[in-house]
C-alpha cells in the first residue's frame, strides 16, 4: 500500500526530501546483501510505498511540498529532479511567498483557511494516484509558522476527508535554544492540536540528532544537512518494507495501519520514540561487524534507560523488580530513571535476523501494567539489509521517552505565559489566551498520564 | 536589499516591492565611473522595467530639479535664513583623530530625508531625517542603501541569476537578463542597471540631497515619480514636517506609495530610514508611519531612526526626538536605533586599523565598510560614506535571509515575532561584525569564534549602550555565509552564560543562516537584541527635552503651527516616560523569576 507524505514548511521540506533521498538509495545503491528474489519483492513494496512511475521511467515521489515561501520548495524540487534516480511531481507543490514568521496563529489561522481548497486538491491528487492508500505521512517542525501552524490545520483538513485513513505526523523538536524564540508557544498550540486528530506523533529531537551527529558520526561542523540525513535514515529503518509477524511472504500491506495497531493502543498515549543501531560514518562500516545478541542488548538497555544513541548509556537502570512494582510511585532514584513503555515494536533487517533472540524486550516489567507484554510488543523483520548496514535494528516505542522533553517545554511555555510575553503576536491573528490555556490543559492531560504509567 | 522585479514576467521568486530611500539616508554615492558597479540582483528592493536599452532617466535637468549641490546648497541657504534654524555647524567627525575632509569648510548637512524602500516584499520609506552629517564633496553624496546594492553586485547577480533559474521551474518567467552576467560577473553592461529601479520613495522638504542622489552613479534607479520634494526644508521643526507639510503632502505621499506598492506583487515590509533630531525627518517621517499603518495595516513597519548625539548642534533636537518617539512607539512594528557616535568609532577604529599597516595591505577593497568608496583611500575622504555605509550594510545583512536561500530562513516577518514580547518594547539594538575583521580568511573557527564574541562587546553597538550588563528580553543572530548549525549552538552555549536573559525567556535566541555571505568575506553576523540597554538613550534624551521644556524655550516655534498645542508636547513625554518605565520594571525582575506557578492554572 501508499504512503502520500505532506512535506509542510522549510524543516518538512529540507527532511522529506532526505527521506526520499534515503529510499531510494537504500533501493538502488546496495543489493541488500539478500537473495535476489528477495530483493527484488522489496523494492517492488518500497516503490508502491513511495514513489508513483512516470512515463518517463523516473519514480516521482507521492509527495505534497507545501510552504508559504518558495525558496526552500524550488530549491528541494530542482535537488531531486537533478539527482536523475527520482523526482517530485512538478504540480504537486503549493508555495506562497511571504512565510508565516514563526507565527503558529499566522499558519493556523490565516494561511490554513486561506489555502485550504489548493492544498487539500493536490493532497486529493495524490492520493487518487494511489491504487491502495495506506494513510498520510506529515512531517513538519513544531517551531515555526508553516509547518507547525498550518501543519496542525492540515492535519485537520486531512482527518476530516479521509476519515478512513491513518495520519501519522513526524514531528522535529526544536533545540532547546535558538532556533526560534516562540518555539515552546509554537510547540504548546502544536502539539495540543495533532494530539486531537492525529493517530500517532513520530517525534525526533533536533538536540538529540545534534549529539548523534558529533559523536557517533564523527561530524565537525555540523550543517542541517547532517542532522536531516541521520532523520531520513532513521526514518527510513521503520517505513522500508519489512515482514510483520511471523514471517508471512509478502511484505506488509499497511505500513501505517500495522504501525498504529502495534503501537497506539489507546488514544491518550500517542507520542512515539525512535532508536536505532547501529549508527555510524559510512567509512567506517566496512571495518564493524556486529552481532544480533550485541545490537539487542544494547537496543534494550537503550530502552529501558531512555539512552538516546549506544554511546553513553546508564548501564545501571533495571526493570523494577516484580514485587517493588507498588512503590515506585514515591520514585526511588532508580525508578526514576526507568523507562516505562506501553508498546514497542523492534525491527530488525538483515542478515540472520532469524537466529535473533527478543526475549529480553518481552519482560513484563517493561510495560505498563494494564497491557499484556505479548500484545505490547512486536517483532518485525526481514533478511534484507538496509542502507549498507549489514544488520540494523530500529525500535519504535510508545513510552515515556518524551516525557522530560515534554514536561520542560511546557514549563517554559507556561513561564513565558505567565508574564503574557508575545501572547499579541497571537492575538493579533485570532488566537486568544483561552486556546493557550485549552492547549496547556490538554498537554498537562498527556504529561500526567504517561507519568503515571 | 533590492530585489529586481521584471516586467512580464517575474523573475525572482519574491518580488520586492520596495521604494527605495530617499535620498537622505540612502545616498548613492558616486563612484568613479570606473568601478560603476552592475546592477545589483535586486529581489526586495528594486523593481526593474524591461525594454530595451532606454532608460527612464530621471529627468534631473529639467527644469523640475535644481541641478547639483549648489541649487541645493542655495536652498538650503535660503531656508535657513527663512526657518531661523540653529546654527549649523558641520557637525562632524567629533572624533579626535580622524581628519574630516579637507573640503569640508561648508560641510552641508545633507538634508535628510525620508526614504521609504520596500523589499522583497517590503517597501522603503525614506524619509528625510536622515540627519546626518554628510560630506561636503558636492559631487559625491555618499548613499548607503543603494550602494549595498550595488557594491556587492556580482554575487547579488549571480545569486539573482541562480535564482531566476530556480524558480523559472514552476513560474512562467524565463531568467531576467538583467541579471544575466559575463562569466566573471564585471561586464554586467552598465545600461542593463537601468532596467532596475528602486523600490523606494525619497522624500526632503528640500531638495539639495535628491538632487545629489540624481547626478550619482544610482541615478538610473530612481525616477521622478519616486521623488517628494519641496524647497523651503522643515527648519529643523517637528511640527513643520509632521502637521504642515504632513497635511500639504498627504495625498502625493499616499499616491507615490500606491503605485510603488502596486508593483509589488507581495508586499512585507516598509523600511522607514529617518534621524529624529531634525524636522523633516522626524516630523513628515513619523507622519508617514502613520499614514503607512492607515494605508496598509497588513504590511510590516521597520523604522531605522538616526538618533541624536548629546553635543547635537540641533538646539530643537529633544522636542524633534521626544515628539516623533510618540509616533514610533504607537505606530512601528520594530526600531532599529542609530546613534552617529557609534558609527564614528566604529569608522574610526576601522581606519586606525587600516592606517596602522598592519592590515592595510590585505583589506580587500570591496569588503563590506569599505566598499562605498571602491578604495580605502575614498573611504578617508568621504567618512560619512562609510558611516551611511554601516547603516546599509545592517539592512542589506537584516534582509539578506529573505533574499537569498540558506539552510534556515528568516523571513522579515520573523524579526517582529521574535524580537518582540510586548508592543511598545520594539527598540531593537544592533551590532555587525566581522567589522574591522575586514581580512577574510576561509573561517578559520577562531576568527568566527571572535565574529560571535564582538557582536555582544560594547563597541560593535550602534547605538551607545553595553547590552552585556542590561538584560536581554530577546536576541536574534543573522548569520550570513559558511557557518553551520553547531557553529550556532556553539557559541550560543558559550555565549550564554556572560549574558543575562530575562526570567520568562531564558532560551530567547533566534538564529538565522543565510549561506550567501556579503561581497568579500566569508562570513558575516548581525545580531538584533532586544535590551533593556536602549534605556539610557532615552532617559538622557527625556532629560534634554524637560531641560528645554521647563523653561518653555523654542516652544512658541513650535505652537504656531496649525494643529499644534502643548498637550502634543506633554503626550510625548508622558509616552516616553511609560516606556522608560516598562524597561525599569523589567531591569527589577532581573532576579529570580516571578511568574505564577504552572499548577495554579488547574
Amino acid at each position: 500500500m501508499s504512503i502520500v507524505t505532506v512535506q509542510l514548511g522549510q524543516c518538512g521540506n529540507q527532511i522529506g526530501h532526505e527521506v526520499f533521498n534515503a529510499i531510494c538509495s537504500d533501493v538502488h545503491g546496495t543489493h541488500g546483501l539478500c537473495s535476489k528474489k528477495e530483493n527484488e519483492s522489496y523494492h517492488e513494496a518500497s516503490k508502491e510505498r513511495f514513489f508513483s512511475e512516470e512515463k518517463s521511467g523516473v519514480p516521482v515521489a507521492r509527495a505534497v511540498l507545501v510552504d508559504m515561501e518558495p525558496k526552500v520548495i524550488s530549491q528541494t524540487l530542482s535537488i531531486a529532479a537533478r539527482s536523475g534516480c527520482w523526482k517530485y511531481d512538478d504540480r504537486s507543490h503549493f508555495c506562497q511567498k511571504q512565510g508565516s514568521g514563526n507565527n503558529w496563529a499566522n499558519g493556523y489561522s490565516v494561511h490554513g483557511p486561506k489555502h485550504k481548497d489548493r492544498i487539500m486538491n493536490l493532497v486529493r491528487k495524490e492520493a487518487e494516484k494511489c491504487d491502495r492508500l495506506s494513510g498520510f505521512f506529515t512531517i513538519m517542525s513544531m517551531a515555526g509558522g508553516t509547518g507547525s501552524g498550518l501543519g496542525a490545520f492540515v492535519t485537520q483538513c486531512l482527518k476530516d476527508a479521509f476519515p478512513a485513513s491513518f495520519i501519522l505526523n513526524h514531528v522535529i523538536w526544536p533545540y532547546g535554544t535558538g532556533e526560534v524564540i516562540v518555539q515552546n508557544y509554537n510547540s504548546v498550540l502544536t502539539l495540543s492540536h495533532l494530539y486531537r486528530s492525529s493517530d500517532a506523533l513520530l517525534v525526533h529531537e533536533n538536540d538529540v540528532i545534534h549529539k548523534i551527529c558529533a559523536q557517533l558520526m564523527n561530524i565537525k561542523q555540523i550543517s542541517f544537512r547532517d542532522v536531516n540525513q541521520v532523520i531520513a535514515h532513521q526514518l527510513g529503518s521503520v517505513f522500508q518494507p519489512i515482514y510483520t509477524g511471523a514471517g508471512p511472504l509478502h511484505y506488509s500491506r499497511s505500513p501505517l495501519g500495522d504501525l498504529m495497531e502495534t503501537l497506539v493502543p489507546h488514544p491518550e498515549f500517542k507520542m512515539l520514540g525512535l532508536r536505532n543501531i547501529p549508527q555510524m560514518p559510512e567509512n567506517s562500516l566496512a571495518y564493524s561487524t556486529f552481532s544480533w545478541p550485541g545490537l539487542i542488548k544494547h537496543l534494550r538497555q537503550m530502552l529501558i534507560a531512555n539512552a538516546t544513541m549506544e554511546e553513553g548509556i546508564d548501564w545501571q537502570v533495571r526493570p523494577p523488580r516484580p514485587g517493588s512494582s507498588i512503590p515506585s510511585k514515591h520514585s526511588t532514584s532508580k525508578s526514576l530513571h526507568f523507562n516505562t513503555s506501553i508498546a514497542n515494536l523492534v525491527l530488525l533487517r538483515g542478515k540472520d535476523m532469524h537466529s535473533a533472540d527478543l526475549g529480553s524486550f518481552q519482560d513484563p516489567a517493561l510495560y505498563t501494567s494494564w497491557l499484556n507484554p505479548q500484545d505490547a510488543f512486536n517483532l518485525w523483520k526481514t533478511p534484507r539489509a538496509f542502507n549498507k548496514y549489514e544488520k540494523s535494528a530500529a525500535l519504535v516505542s510508545n513510552s515515556q521517552f518524551l516525557l522530560k522533553p515534554l514536561d520542560n517545554l511546557v514549563g517554559k511555555a507556561w513561564n513565558m505565559f505567565a508574564s503574557k510575553a508575545y501572547i499579541h503576536q497571537y492575538t493579533k491573528f485570532g488566537i486568544e489566551e483561552e486556546d493557550f490555556l485549552d492547549s496547556f490543559t490538554a498537554l498537562e492531560q498527556v504529561i500526567s498520564s504517561y507519568t503515571t504509567l | 536589499m533590492l530585489l529586481p522585479q521584471t516586467h512580464g514576467h517575474s523573475t525572482s521568486p519574491f518580488e520586492p516591492a520596495c521604494l527605495t530611500p530617499g535620498p537622505p539616508c540612502a545616498r548613492l554615492s558616486a563612484h568613479p565611473a570606473s568601478t560603476a558597479h552592475p546592477p545589483p540582483p535586486t529581489d526586495g528592493i528594486f523593481h526593474s522595467r524591461l525594454g530595451g536599452g532606454e532608460r527612464p532617466r530621471a529627468k534631473p535637468a529639467d527644469g523640475t530639479f535644481h541641478r547639483g549641490g549648489e541649487g541645493g546648497r542655495a536652498a538650503r541657504g535660503r531656508r535657513a535664513v527663512g526657518r531661523a534654524r540653529p546654527p549649523q555647524r558641520p557637525s562632524p567627525p567629533r572624533g579626535r583623530g580622524f581628519r574630516a575632509p579637507s573640503s569640508n569648510e561648508e560641510q552641508p548637512l545633507s538634508p535628510p530625508s525620508l526614504c521609504v524602500a520596500a523589499m522583497t516584499q517590503s517597501v522603503l520609506v525614506q524619509g528625510k531625517g536622515w540627519r546626518r552629517p554628510q560630506p561636503s564633496t558636492p559631487s559625491a553624496p555618499p548613499s548607503p542603501v543603494p550602494d549595498l546594492c550595488l557594491s556587492p553586485p556580482l554575487q547579488w547577480a549571480s545569486a539573482g541569476t541562480r535564482w531566476a533559474a530556480a524558480s523559472g521551474t514552476w513560474r512562467c518567467g524565463s531568467t531576467r537578463p538583467l541579471t544575466r552576467s559575463g562569466e566573471d560577473g564585471r561586464d554586467i553592461s552598465k545600461g542593463k542597471i537601468c532596467s532596475l529601479k528602486a523600490r523606494a520613495l525619497l522624500i526632503d522638504m528640500e531638495e539639495g540631497v535628491v538632487n545629489e542622489i540624481l547626478q550619482g552613479p544610482l541615478r538610473d534607479v530612481f525616477d521622478s515619480r519616486q521623488l517628494i520634494t519641496d524647497v523651503s526644508g522643515s527648519g529643523n521643526n517637528w511640527a513643520v514636517g509632521h502637521k504642515l507639510y504632513g497635511c500639504q503632502y498627504q495625498e502625493n505621499i499616499v499616491e507615490k506609495l500606491r503605485k510603488t506598492a502596486e508593483h509589488c506583487d507581495c508586499l512585507q515590509c516598509f523600511f522607514i530610514i529617518h534621524s529624529m533630531g531634525g524636522g523633516t525627518g522626524s516630523g513628515l517621517g513619523t507622519f508617514v508611519l502613520n499614514l503607512l499603518e492607515d494605508e496598509f495595516p497588513e504590511v510590516y513597519r521597520f523604522v531605522t531612526s538616526v538618533y541624536p548625539s548629546g553635543e547635537d548642534d540641533v538646539i530643537t533636537s529633544p522636542y524633534n526626538s521626544v515628539l516623533a518617539m510618540k509616533e514610533l512607539n504607537e505606530h512601528a512594528d520594530c526600531v532599529l536605533p542609530i546613534e552617529n557616535e557609534s558609527l564614528f568609532d566604529i569608522v574610526n577604529k576601522i581606519h586606525q586599523m587600516v592606517n596602522s599597516g598592519k592590515l592595510g595591505s590585505i583589506v580587500k577593497q570591496n569588503s563590506l565598510v569599505t566598499s562605498s568608496a571602491g578604495s580605502t583611500k575614498t573611504v578617508q575622504e568621504k567618512p560619512f560614506d562609510a558611516m551611511n555605509n554601516i547603516i546599509a550594510n545592517l539592512l542589506l545583512n537584516l534582509t539578506s535571509s529573505a533574499r537569498f536561500e540558506g539552510s534556515l530562513n528568516m523571513d522579515l516577518n520573523e524579526i517582529s515575532m521574535n524580537l518582540v514580547p510586548f508592543p511598545r518594547l520594539h527598540y531593537l539594538v544592533s551590532s555587525l561584525t566581522p567589522l574591522y575583521t575586514l581580512t577574510d580568511v576561509n573561517v578559520p573557527s577562531r576568527r568566527l569564534d571572535q565574529m560571535f564574541s564582538d557582536a555582544f562587546s560594547r563597541d560593535h553597538q550602534l547605538i551607545q549602550a553595553d547590552p552585556k550588563h542590561s538584560l536581554y528580553l530577546a536576541c536574534a543572530l543573522l548569520v550570513r555565509g559558511n557557518v553551520q548549525v553547531s557553529d550556532l549552538r556553539r557559541n550560543i552555549e558559550r555565549l550564554k552564560p556572560s549574558l543575562h536573559f530575562v526570567s520568562w525567556n531564558q532560551e530567547g535566541w533566534k538564529t538565522g543562516l543565510c549561506s550567501v555571505p556579503p561581497v568579500g568575506h566569508s562570513h558575516s553576523l548581525l545580531a538584533l537584541a532586544n535590551n533593556t540597554c536602549v534605556k539610557p538613550t532615552f532617559m538622557e534624551l527625556k532629560e534634554r527635552f524637560m531641560k528645554l521644556y521647563k523653561k518653555k524655550a523654542h516652544l512658541h516655534h513650535y505652537l504656531h503651527i496649525d494643529g499644534m498645542e502643548q498637550s502634543c508636547f506633554s503626550e510625548a513625554i508622558s509616552s516616553l516616560s511609560d516606556l522608560i518605565e516598562e524597561y525599569n520594571e523589567l531591569d527589577a525582575t532581573k532576579g529570580p523569576g516571578t511568574g505564577c506557578p504552572r499548577s495554579c492554572l488547574y
